[in-house]
C-alpha cells in the first residue's frame, strides 16, 4: 500500500503533465497567429515611426473577423471582404506585399487602444469617423460612405419607407450606434431587441419573430451576399444616417497623408469600384460613390 | 473627468442588474433546494435526475444558456414566458436562464451543507418515525442552510456579475449600457473603471452583511 500511494501520485502527475503539455501545444498552435501579431505590431511601429516602410517589414493591420463582406477570417484562415481589399490595397502602396500583412482582430470596443498602444498600423473595420473618436486617433479617409438601413425578408412588402418600421420588430446589436439611433430617432415606439451579433438577428429574421434587422448598409450588404441567404432577404434603401468609415490611424501617426494618396490612387485606378462590386455586389447594394478625402459627410 | 456619465442612466441600468440577480437569486434557490432535495431522496429516479441536472447544466458556459433561451426557446419554439414585448421577454429569459444555471450551483452548496449535519441526527429522526420529508425540513435542511450561508454568498456574488451575460440577449442591464457608453464616447478604461465600481457597490456590501450573517447563524459544533 505504501508504494502504491506515491505510484498514483506518479501517474497523475504524468497525466497532469501531458495534458499541460497538450494544451500548451494547442495554445501555442492557436496563438501562433496572434504572437507573429505582436512581432509584427513591433516591427510596424518602428517603422512607422522611422517613417519609412521598406520592402519585406511586417505590417499589422486592425480589421473585423466576423463581418461577411467587410471583413472576414474563414476557416481555411484567408481573410475576405472590402475592408481587406482595402487594407491590402492600402499596404502595397506603402510597400507591403500581402504577405507581408499581419491582419489582427479589432473588435468595436478595442480599437482606439489598439491604436494607441501601437498593436497595429492602422484600422479598417468599419470604423465610422465621429468626433469622439477623432480625439483619441487621426482618421484617414473616408473610403466608404455608409448608412444606416434595413434588412428585411425577401417577401415582406410592409416596409416601404423608414415611417413604416414603428410598429415593426426591429433587431440589432447591442449597444451599437445602430440601435440607438432606432431608440432616440428613427423609430422609437418599435420593438428592438439587441444581440451580440448579427447573425443571432439573421435567426429570427428567417423565423419571422423579427421584421427587420437594422445597422449600416455595406454590412447588411454583405450579409445578404452571402451564399446562404442569397435571395432570401434584400434591403430597404433607406438613408438613416451617415457612417463615414476611415482608416484609423495613431495619433498624429505620418501614415494618415500616406494611406490618403492610397485611397486616392486606389479610386482613381479603379480598384474602389472593383472591391466594392466584389464584396457588396450580389445583395443588389446601391454604394455611393467614392468619398473625397478628408470630406466627412455629417 | 467623468462628463462622459452625462446623458447616461447609470443608476437605472444598474436597477435593472439588480432586479435580474434579485429575481434569478430567489428562484435559484427554490430550485436548488429541489434538486438538493433530490439528490438526497431514497428515489433512485429522482437522485439520478438531480445528478444529471447539475452535471449537465452547470458545465455549460452560462452564454450559451442564455442565448439559447432567446434563440432556441422564443424565436424558434415560441416560448415567450407570458409577454408581449421584446423587453419584458428578454427580462423573463434572462432570469429563466441565470435560475437554470445558478440553481445547479445552490444545489451543491446546500448538499455540502447536508453533508455538515451529524449521520445520527437524520438516524434519531427516523426513529422517533419521522418519515423522510420531515427529515429532511425539520431535523437536516434547517442545520445545512445555517451552514451554508458563507457558500451561498459566494454564490450570490457570482450571479450578480453573471447578470452580465444577459446583455447578450439584449436586457438593458448594466452592461448593456457599457456597451453604449464605450461605442459613444471612446473612453474604454474611465468606463470600465465606472462599471466595475458600480459591481463592488453591489456585492462587496452583500458580501460583508452575508458574511456577518454566516458567522451569527453558523451551527456551533
Amino acid at each position: 500500500m505504501i508504494i502504491m500511494k506515491p505510484r498514483k501520485v506518479t501517474v497523475t502527475a504524468a497525466v497532469a503533465l501531458v495534458l499541460s503539455l497538450a494544451a500548451a501545444g494547442c495554445g501555442s498552435d492557436g496563438g501562433g497567429g496572434s504572437s507573429g501579431a505582436t512581432s509584427g505590431a513591433t516591427n510596424g511601429a518602428t517603422s512607422a515611426t522611422n517613417g519609412a516602410a521598406s520592402n519585406g517589414k511586417k505590417i499589422t493591420v486592425g480589421i473585423k473577423f466576423d463581418q461577411p463582406g467587410i471583413g472576414l477570417k474563414t476557416p481555411d484562415g484567408t481573410y475576405t471582404g472590402f475592408d481587406v481589399d482595402v487594407a491590402t490595397y492600402i499596404a502595397k502602396q506603402l510597400g507591403h506585399s500581402p504577405d507581408d500583412i499581419v491582419w489582427k482582430e479589432a473588435k468595436s470596443a478595442d480599437r482606439e487602444t489598439l491604436l494607441q498602444r501601437g498593436d497595429v498600423d492602422f484600422i479598417a473595420a468599419s470604423y465610422s469617423i465621429t468626433p469622439a473618436r477623432s480625439e483619441k486617433v487621426d482618421f484617414a479617409g473616408p473610403y466608404l460612405l455608409a448608412h444606416q438601413d434595413v434588412l428585411i425578408r425577401a417577401d415582406d412588402d410592409s416596409i416601404k419607407t423608414p415611417a413604416d418600421l414603428n410598429n415593426k420588430k426591429l433587431c440589432s446589436v447591442t449597444g451599437s450606434t445602430s440601435a440607438q439611433n432606432v431608440k432616440t430617432k428613427i423609430a422609437p415606439n418599435a420593438q428592438l431587441q439587441e444581440y451580440g451579433g448579427y447573425s443571432e438577428c439573421l435567426t429570427g429574421l428567417e423565423n419571422k419573430v423579427i421584421d427587420a434587422l437594422t445597422t449600416d448598409d455595406s454590412i447588411l450588404a454583405g450579409y445578404a451576399s452571402q451564399p446562404e441567404f442569397k435571395g432570401k432577404f434584400k434591403l430597404g434603401g433607406f438613408k438613416m444616417s451617415n457612417e463615414n468609415y476611415g482608416i484609423g490611424v495613431q495619433k498624429g501617426s505620418e501614415l494618415k497623408a500616406e494611406i490618403n494618396t492610397a485611397l486616392q490612387k486606389m479610386v482613381q485606378d479603379g480598384s474602389w469600384d472593383a472591391a466594392v462590386k466584389k464584396n457588396f455586389g450580389p445583395a443588389g447594394y446601391q454604394n455611393e460613390p467614392a468619398p473625397q478625402i478628408g470630406v466627412v459627410v455629417s | 473627468m467623468f462628463d462622459f456619465l452625462k446623458g447616461y442612466d447609470l443608476l437605472g441600468a444598474f436597477w435593472v442588474t439588480v432586479q435580474l440577480t434579485f429575481y434569478a437569486a430567489v428562484g435559484s434557490l427554490v430550485w436548488g433546494t429541489v434538486l438538493a432535495a433530490m439528490r438526497v431522496s431514497p428515489v433512485p429516479l429522482m437522485r439520478g435526475f438531480g445528478t444529471a441536472y447539475v452535471n449537465v447544466v452547470r458545465n455549460i458556459p452560462l452564454t450559451v444558456i442564455i442565448v439559447f433561451t432567446s434563440l432556441g426557446l422564443f424565436q424558434t419554439l415560441g416560448v415567450t414566458l407570458g409577454a408581449d414585448d421584446f423587453k419584458t421577454i428578454d427580462f423573463r429569459l434572462a432570469v429563466f436562464g441565470l435560475t437554470a444555471y445558478t440553481s445547479a450551483f445552490v444545489c451543491e452548496a446546500l448538499r455540502s451543507g447536508i453533508n455538515t449535519v451529524p449521520v445520527g441526527q437524520t438516524e434519531a429522526a427516523r426513529a422517533i418515525g419521522l418519515r423522510f420529508p420531515q427529515v429532511l425540513l425539520l431535523v437536516v435542511l434547517p442545520q445545512a442552510f445555517r451552514s451554508v450561508v458563507g457558500p451561498l454568498a459566494n454564490v450570490l456574488i457570482a450571479l450578480t456579475k453573471n447578470t452580465t451575460v444577459a446583455a447578450a440577449i439584449g436586457v438593458a442591464e448594466a452592461a448593456a449600457l457599457m456597451q453604449v457608453m464605450i461605442e459613444n464616447e471612446a473612453q474604454l478604461l474611465l468606463i470600465s473603471a465606472v462599471f466595475a465600481f458600480g459591481f463592488i457597490c453591489l456585492t462587496l456590501p452583500a458580501g460583508l452583511f452575508l458574511g456577518w450573517v454566516s458567522r451569527k447563524v453558523s451551527v456551533k459544533r
